[in-house]
């Protein structure tokens, strides 16, 4: 049953994109609307909740202490995960991360670690041996489609919400003190994503684009312009050109965005 | 054995190993070695040492996988534990599981996933030796598998990564240069339809850097599926050579 | 109009054969009016029409080829046949008895049991179901004696060979009946086990060499040297 629902939605929506409108009355390189809120969950140091049309996300901030890795002993943690909730689609089940849930959470990842959002030099509390770590979680609560773009933007916001407590060091223990801190954060990626269908490209795919796409690939855009992640999805394939062009439109689209975020 | 080589690149624009920016490293191919499988194929890329195995198409288990208009397939990255300098841990980590993913997705265009519904084609994938590329070599093997296997496909898929080490875009990233380069670009591409089924990217690149790359990529693949069609044949070019000289005596 | 590839030149995957008047015939595909391979094999063309004879392919039923199967399991009113093929046969009762299945009187393990063999024939296959057995002809039903070979199913037509010459050579050479299951699946009943093995022999020769010139000679050559050696052996 599914796929002549999806063959013949495909054909409704590749006529509608031949006239460069989608099924929601967009552009083709037009987002839906999206509202940002912060600081929503109090017991977290950071928090932000997302709203990509209906498309739901939340993230919570999480700062703890613990051992630097190995190879890098001068550097806070970050870590991030990703749940597909069951209350977000009928599609999700409950159960440990699937492919799609760490995949989702190691794309957020790789937009904020290799961006070098976070100064993590400043998470420092002991060389080599004890710094903060940085719990990104995200909390997917409705599924409309786009849900590395919507998460990205909920993590960025929230890092940007999170408070981190004041400490010293007596004695060769960790005491806290009043007042918090800024989380430090040096750069703003900007997470695009394009939906292949037939042979158009379109920004911010909904669940029903995703569903008769050939393929996607979602960017990450730091400050300065500069590509720091790029990840193609789906079962289908790209030309070069297409590739191409895509980051010509994610270069654009994130220029606009950044303006509009104050980022 | 751990120290950080003080350049990647030196003077003369030689890499490490001896290469040149746009040198690939030696890439050795091997068709059906193993018995019981489907298909299968044996990569050496550099120092990585790969196997790939194809199961299928077959009926699928457990029965409510199966689509009633396509068949499933279903992909497994594993890296032995002692495929790294440091143990690995056989249990499957989230980068395995994610590589397995975008392995999978690499693949799936190129096989005529119509043809056969309500089966499945398992691809297993097992690292026995890693320097660097594994996803890339891994995707090599496993589409020369899949061929071997006889399930029809649409052509090869051929994987290769490029990347960019200190200020230069180089082409096939060994591990140091992978763990202390710029970013780091893998492709896989079907050269037929000039179709590129795998792209991922991680570090800081400019656009034209990141064009740079891809093209450069796409090259090295080019390169490596003449070995990939070579090594195809091979399996029954050895045939008939055989005969001939059975002939001759 | 360009056929780019030479008569029985090998070919993978992908590899552009013919453009523009040919027909896409087997193991090949067609995109924008090109005709490419899709499994690794030899090019033929007939006229306007161009195949890849696939080195290696799986078995994929289609109705009214005879095929040897394994029962895999008794079930409620039938049984589950291993066909070598992706997709699993069944043999209803009511065909083996040839009269309406009585769940009461008849024990079906009795009749046939897992590990059997037998010849049947494909009733119905299509996407949506799986293929149908029939073995109420002449000829077909379980098989009580024999050895039994698997080849590539694609390599069967070698096996019979050009009007059924490879084949009624191998038969008359090793004096053994050998049925051929489309899905790849070989019968070989003799009258001893070294004229048994002597066909398999030929046969799994056949397979592996499918793709070579003077095949059928020197099959003959190997059967006639076994036989010779076979008879000095006895003569010592």
């Amino acid at each position: 049953m599914a796929s002549i629902v999806t063959r013949v939605k495909k054909k409704q929506i590749s006529e509608l994109m031949d006239k460069k409108k989608r099924m929601d009355d967009r552009d083709l390189t037009d987002y839906r609307e999206m509202k940002i809120e912060q600081g929503i969950i109090e017991r977290a140091e950071g928090s932000a909740r997302v709203l990509l049309g209906k498309t739901e996300v939340v993230v919570g901030i999480k700062i703890e202490m613990g051992e630097p890795f190995p190879d890098t002993p001068n550097d806070g943690v970050l870590t991030v995960n990703a749940e597909l909730t069951p209350i977000a689609s009928p599609k999700f089940e409950a159960g440990p991360p699937d492919e799609m849930s760490i995949e989702l959470a190691r794309i957020v990842d790789r937009g904020i670690r290799e961006s070098k959002t976070i100064n993590t030099e400043k998470l420092v509390i002991e060389p080599g041996k004890k710094v903060f770590v940085v719990f990104v979680d995200i909390y997917v609560l409705n599924h409309d489609g786009n849900l590395i773009d919507a998460a990205a933007f909920a993590a960025m916001s929230a890092l940007l919400n999170t408070k981190m407590a004041n400490y010293e060091i007596k004695d060769g223990e960790v005491q806290i003190k009043p007042g918090y801190e800024q989380l430090p954060i040096r750069k703003h990626p900007i997470t695009i994503t394009i939906a292949k269908i037939g042979d158009k490209l379109v920004v911010d795919p909904s669940l029903e684009e995703e569903e008769v796409m050939d393929a996607r690939i979602s960017m990450a855009i730091d400050d300065d312009e500069n590509i720091c992640a790029i990840q193609k999805g789906g079962s289908g394939y790209f030309e070069p050109d297409e590739i191409f062009e895509a980051a010509k439109i994610v270069k654009a689209k994130a220029k606009e965005i950044r303006k509009k975020m104050n980022w | 054995m751990n120290d950080k080589p003080e350049k990647l690149i030196d003077k003369k624009g030689l890499r490490l190993d001896g290469r040149k920016a746009d040198e690939l490293r030696p890439v050795k191919l091997e068709v059906g070695v193993i018995p019981n499988a489907d298909g299968s194929a044996y990569i050496e890329h550099g120092k990585n040492k790969i196997l790939a195995a194809v199961y299928g198409p077959r009926e699928v288990h457990p029965k409510h996988l199966a689509l009633q208009d396509r068949t499933v397939m279903r992909c497994r990255y594993h890296m032995a534990p002692f495929s790294v300098q440091e143990r690995k841990s056989p249990a499957p980590s989230r980068r395995e599981i994610e590589i397995s993913k975008v392995i999978r997705e690499s693949l799936e265009p190129a096989v005529f996933m119509e043809y056969y519904p309500r089966t499945m084609v398992n691809v297993f994938v097992e690292v026995l030796q890693a320097d660097g590329g594994t996803r890339c070599a891994s995707i090599t093997a496993a589409a020369l598998a899949l061929a071997d296997s006889g399930i029809p496909m649409k052509d090869l898929v051929v994987a290769c990564a490029a990347g960019k080490v200190e200020d230069t875009v180089v082409l096939d990233l060994m591990d140091t240069e992978d763990k202390l380069g710029a970013a780091d670009v893998p492709v896989a591409l079907m050269p037929n339809l000039n179709a590129v089924t795998l792209l991922q990217m991680d570090g800081t690149l400019t656009h034209e850097e990141f064009e740079k790359a891809v093209n450069m990529a796409i090259e090295g693949c080019k390169q490596i599926y003449v070995m990939q069609k070579e090594a195809l044949k091979k399996k029954y070019v050895n045939v008939t050579e055989g005969i001939k000289e059975e002939a001759e005596e | 109009m360009p056929i780019f590839l030479e008569k029985r030149q090998l070919v993978t995957p992908g590899d552009l054969i013919a453009e523009g008047e040919y027909v896409a015939g087997e193991n090949t595909f067609v995109e924008k009016s090109k005709i490419y391979a899709a499994r690794v094999g030899i090019v033929e063309y007939e006229n306007k029409r161009v195949d890849v004879v696939a080195l290696k392919a799986f078995y994929v039923p289609r109705p009214g080829d005879i095929v040897i199967g394994t029962i895999t399991e008794v079930g409620f009113n039938g049984w589950t046949v291993d066909i070598n093929s992706p997709y699993i046969a069944l043999l209803r009762a009511s065909d083996v008895l040839s009269r309406p299945f009585k769940p009461q009187k008849d024990d079906l393990p009795q009749v046939l049991d897992a590990g059997d063999l037998v010849v049947a024939k494909i009733v119905s296959y299509d996407r949506t179901h799986d293929p149908q057995l029939t073995v109420a002809e002449p000829g077909l039903g379980k098989i009580t004696r024999g050895q039994i070979i698997k080849i590539t199913p694609t390599k069967i037509p070698r096996v019979i060979g050009k009007k059924g010459s490879m084949i009624s050579m191998i038969k008359q050479e090793t004096g053994c009946n050998i049925i051929l299951g489309l899905n790849g699946v070989v019968l070989i009943t003799g009258k001893t086990l070294e004229d048994e093995q002597l066909a398999m022999r030929a046969l799994l020769k056949i397979e592996q060499e499918s793709h070579t010139s003077g095949l059928t000679d020197r099959v003959t050559q190997m059967l006639k040297e076994e036989k010779s050696n076979k008879e000095e052996n006895k003569n010592e």
